[in-house]
């Protein structure tokens, strides 16, 4: 994490036109999938005795964005918070089935779920900045990872500024707060402060849905700019957005059994973004994304 | 107040009658209650002021107490002052750090839901609280005092006794504030559960904590029963906290208050003011460091 490839420094200072991105990225999404980084299998996570998901299958493939979609309470976020064991932090959560990171078990005994966490960061839906200046949120993963070196961090806060998109507007006040940032800078802020460690995957869990139009416009912009060096989750309730940024969606949905009263979240569908939106399989997708405006 | 609304214009007063009635004698009735909480304070305070600031001078500040006779412009308060300021220094160099790292165990390492041993220890501290101060006092002087006599560092145990569950209570209660989005931020970076305390969650509570400590220190600061056991309140200045007797300012109040001679008396009520003034400093730096803390969450 010292240093970057020496192009991604250069090539955040110019961020390409966001239409010409756009336009890029059908095609991109009809290609053959790349290296698997996550093999999920049979997933099921239980908060106690409510079981949240049901038995999920799926492979999420490198370099690309992947959305999760789904009504509430289809387990999306359940599931986004078990790829970096934040669901260990829920007192009473458990996990059966197999949930595999580059063809080591997420959920192995010696697995530390810190180490995990340095790998795959996490981006909260609302922003949660520290109440710590600008410069010290990002540089806050760089220092536990024992980085000392003054120099060295003020690199690595410059380049993820840079890579957040947000550079320009705090450089000149890098010591005042973060908590002073507006909603979209906040979040803007904390995606950098995630990918200051230079992990190999983000998680985002709905990162747009507390920001307006335009900064959701940036957030999105920002992650088809990172997904040429991260691997990219996302749940959305936007299916707007899933269209726009992801290669592939994941369709859940809430199952309700009428008997014992009792619901869960099920993977119904999964595929290219192109084919869940333009040839649903599952009529529950159907129904679902033909909710969509437009 | 007009009785009837202009035609087309909308009536936004409160409806006529009863409701209204209500209002009226509900805001007058709050009023009422703040008054008479105000006045036993001020009243309080007046009295006070009245009958101390006349004595106050740097000479009372500094000077021996003298015999009980000695009129009032003989002598000051200067042992009772020091005896203070180190007993209550004392108390909280072992209060503090303990009640602190207590409620940083109950809130952060108990657990949700509460592991049984911090359920007992935040019982415990519940129970603490409720102890009457002398009962502190008595505590110390049958398993301290009898065996190792009177001195500052008794009184400082009793004091410290006291402070404990005022520390851990008010700690917590700030802990709690910390937002745990701020928690899942710094996990969610790879941070240990010690690194997220010591990083995230302590600086984020800081300033809460820190005024907290000082209200506890204050309120230690003026207690007078455990030290009736502890310390013996006697008038010569003992700068050795840890052997000998001591004095202290609510224990020079209580003994001149009772005493028969005016300039005693006098002696009682500069003693006094003294005594408010340091509690009004530490509440003042309270403010200021709460104040200075937040610099951040705003």
């Amino acid at each position: 994490m010292e240093q970057l490839p020496p192009e991604t420094a250069t090539a955040k200072t110019e961020l390409p036109a966001p239409a010409a991105l756009r336009e890029k990225k059908p095609q991109e999404s009809s290609a053959a999938p790349g290296n698997k980084i996550f093999d999920v299998e049979n997933v099921s996570i239980f908060y106690g005795a409510f079981k949240a998901v049901t038995d999920v299958t799926m492979p999420i493939y490198e370099n690309e964005i992947t959305a999760f979609i789904g009504s509430s309470g289809s387990g999306k976020s359940t599931v986004l918070r078990a790829f970096n064991r934040m669901n260990d932090l829920v007192a009473g959560a458990r996990l059966e089935g197999d949930m595999a990171y580059r063809g080591e078990s997420l959920y192995g005994r010696d697995v530390s779920a810190t180490a995990v966490r340095r790998r795959i960061g996490m981006v909260f839906q609302k922003p949660n900045p520290f109440p710590k200046s600008i410069y010290d949120n990002v540089a806050y993963g760089p220092r536990i990872n024992g980085e000392r070196n003054k120099h060295t961090l003020d690199e690595i806060v410059e380049t993820s500024l840079r890579k957040a998109a947000l550079w320009d507007e705090v450089k000149n006040r890098l010591n005042t707060s973060g908590l002073s940032l507006s909603g979209g800078q906040a979040q803007r802020l904390c995606i950098a402060r995630t990918i200051a460690v230079e992990p190999d995957v983000v998680l985002m869990d709905e990162p747009a849905s507390a920001l307006d139009p335009i900064a959701t416009h940036a957030v999105e912009d920002l992650m088809l700019e990172l997904k040429e060096q991260y691997t990219i989750v996302v749940v959305t309730h936007n299916m707007q957005q899933a269209t726009r940024v992801s290669d592939r969606t994941a369709v859940f949905y809430v199952l309700t059994d009428e008997k014992s009263d009792t619901r869960t979240g099920v993977l119904v569908e999964y595929g290219t973004t192109e084919q869940i939106f333009q040839d649903p399989q599952d009529p529950r997708t159907q129904g679902y994304v033909t909710g969509r405006v437009g | 107040m007009t009785a009837v609304a202009e035609p087309g214009r909308a009536d936004l007063r409160e409806p006529a009658g009863w409701r209204r009635t209500k209002n009226r004698i509900m805001t007058v009735l709050m009023y009422a209650a703040f008054v008479l909480t105000i006045v036993p304070l001020v009243f309080v305070l007046y009295t006070v002021i009245a009958k101390g600031a006349s004595i106050i001078s740097w000479q009372f500040l500094t000077a021996e107490i003298p015999f009980n006779v000695a009129p009032a412009n003989v002598g000051g308060m200067g042992p009772a002052i020091l005896g203070t300021i180190e007993i209550t220094a004392l108390a909280s160099v072992m209060a503090v750090p303990l009640g602190v790292l207590g409620a940083i165990y109950l809130n952060e390492y108990g657990g949700k839901n509460r592991n049984l041993l911090a359920r007992f220890l935040g019982f415990l501290a519940d129970v603490m609280t409720g102890v009457p101060s002398i009962i502190m006092g008595l505590f110390i002087f049958s398993i301290w005092v009898l065996y190792f006599q009177f001195s500052g560092f008794a009184g400082a145990l009793a004091l410290g006794c006291l402070m404990l569950p005022i520390v851990i209570r008010s700690t917590e209660e700030m802990l709690k504030l910390v937002p745990d989005s701020l928690r899942e931020g710094s996990y969610a970076l790879g941070a240990t559960k010690s690194r997220v305390t010591l990083t995230v969650v302590l600086p984020a509570a800081l300033g809460g904590i820190v005024s907290g400590v000082l209200l506890a220190i204050a309120r230690a600061a003026g207690e007078t029963a455990p030290l009736l056991f502890t310390i013996l309140t006697v008038t010569a200045a003992n700068p050795n906290v840890f052997s000998g007797p001591n004095t202290s300012l609510p224990s020079q109040i209580f003994v001149n208050a009772s005493s028969p001679y005016s300039g005693a008396q006098a002696r009682g009520w500069g003693a006094a003011l003294t005594l408010i003034a340091i509690a009004f400093v530490l509440m003042i730096t309270a403010r200021l460091v709460t104040a200075r803390f937040d610099r951040f969450s705003r």
